[in-house]
């Protein structure tokens, strides 16, 4: 059933400073409301437990894309639409724009934010993957200050982040690194347009020769958070595509990447399932790199 | 309460609604503007869909107060003195209307896809309109009224 509106309370302060005052003078009472493409569905299927909401959709200080020689800094308050018209972007980091382009509708991503679909903290998340295998860093803001960690440490478990209930996400920085890479993107869902993932994995590689000099794997719904697959990569590292020794390297990748598996049975997919696609997506980067 | 301003349809509103009020109650049930349809509340359907500041935007999912400011466009103000749109127009001559509770989304969906790719391929107007429903067409009328609008640059 729908809430009542007259239970809720919204304001919009004109400046992200008031807005931390805001937060970090009541810390835990108000929740930040962005695109509303999550919250505003809880608000009309009665599910929304916060009552008072602070909006940041309006401020500007957020909504930014900025290009510097070392990294691309995009605003926690910066669209998927914002994201898919960047040039820069779509020419350096074809998997966010992919995986951009898969969130929701055209109609949502105008709407949605980056910073709201990495707080939102779901494990089927589209941009995580992306944004783990690219090695992003997240700037986190309060009244306080500004603090910046690897974006590997920032899913903490199910839907469990390591954001203060008085900071922001401010940014998501990913470094221009990967030119010459091999970059691949795959979400596994029930349809191609509006699904949440069963499964997904993105992936960059670089090759000298057959030889793999370096392997970052991203993968949704692989465990109870958006994750980077450190062991998969750790036995793909070196390892040579060539045909003599290729069957061998998938091998290794796939069963260290099923070791650090951990999915689980729900509404959308089976463990079972998740996890022998997650191998089948594993193999066909790596043969695809070969070929 | 909150006070909200906003242009619906060129003409400037002055509203005192919850702030957490959908923008497509306040279209139906403020303004009365009713062409705006609730499909599934949860911005999967596209039929609540309207322009907001040029860009499509279910409005089931948007609080009245963060369109404080914003110009909104409805199904009501696609048509201009009593004639329909060109992409209104094509709806109705290639069948891309039936039922109608969809129509008012495809519209702006359409409107806002025209915009942002005037010659649109196949595969842009699947994208376009890939967050709007349709359970009468079949969608196949709809997309040939696309195309269609498209040929007569409508936008």
């Amino acid at each position: 059933m729908r809430s009542d509106v007259a239970q809720f309370a919204l304001s919009a302060p004109a400046t992200l400073d008031a807005v931390l005052a805001q937060l970090a003078a009541e810390p835990g009472k108000h929740t930040p409301l962005a695109g509303g493409t999550e919250l505003m569905v809880a608000l009309n299927t009665g599910r929304l437990t916060q009552h008072s909401l602070v909006s940041i959709q309006h401020l500007k200080e957020l909504r930014f894309i900025r290009v510097a020689a070392d990294a691309i800094q995009i605003g926690a308050g910066a669209t998927f639409t914002d994201i898919r018209r960047d040039t820069t972007i779509a020419a350096e980091l074809p998997l966010l724009i992919q995986s951009a382009s898969w969130t929701g509708t055209i109609a949502n991503q105008n709407r949605a934010t980056l910073g709201g679909n990495i707080c939102n903290a779901s494990p089927a998340a589209d941009t995580p993957p992306a944004l783990l295998a690219y090695g992003a860093s997240i700037t986190l803001i309060s009244k306080a200050g500004t603090r910046t960690l690897p974006y590997t440490e920032f899913h903490l478990s199910y839907k469990k982040i390591v954001l203060r209930p008085d900071e922001l996400v401010h940014s998501v920085s990913v470094p221009r690194a990967f030119a010459g890479y091999r970059q691949y993107i795959r979400k596994v869902g029930t349809r191609n347009a509006l699904a949440i993932s069963k499964i997904a994995l993105a992936a960059l590689a670089k090759l000298d020769d057959d030889r793999l000099t370096d392997i970052r794997l991203g993968a949704a719904s692989l465990t109870d958070r958006p994750v980077r697959c450190s062991a998969a990569e750790a036995a793909l590292l070196g390892k040579s595509l060539g045909p003599n020794d290729i069957d061998a390297t998938i091998r290794a990748g796939r069963a260290a990447l099923a070791a650090e598996t951990h999915t689980i049975d729900d509404i959308r997919s089976t463990a079972k399932y998740r996890s022998a696609v997650a191998g089948n997506l594993l193999e066909e980067f790596l043969r695809s790199l070969a070929g | 309460m909150s006070l909200v301003q906003l242009t619906v349809n060129g003409k400037p509103q002055h509203l005192d609604v919850p702030p957490m009020k959908r923008l497509l109650d306040v279209l139906r049930e403020d303004l009365h503007l009713t062409g705006t349809k609730e499909g599934c509340g949860e911005g999967e359907c596209g039929a609540c869909a309207v322009l907001v500041d040029g860009e499509l935007v279910n409005s089931c999912l948007v609080p009245a107060l963060q369109v404080n400011g914003a110009r909104i466009c409805t199904i009501e103000g696609v048509s201009t003195e009593g004639r329909l749109h060109p992409i209104q127009q094509c709806f109705l001559e290639r069948g891309g209307a039936q039922c109608g509770i969809c129509t008012p989304g495809m519209i702006l969906a359409t409107h806002h896809l025209l915009d942002k790719h005037p010659n649109p391929t196949l595969e842009q107007i699947q994208e376009g309109l890939a967050g709007n429903l349709c359970r009468c067409t079949g969608y196949m009328r709809i997309f040939e009224s696309v195309q269609e609008a498209a040929k007569l640059g409508a936008s």
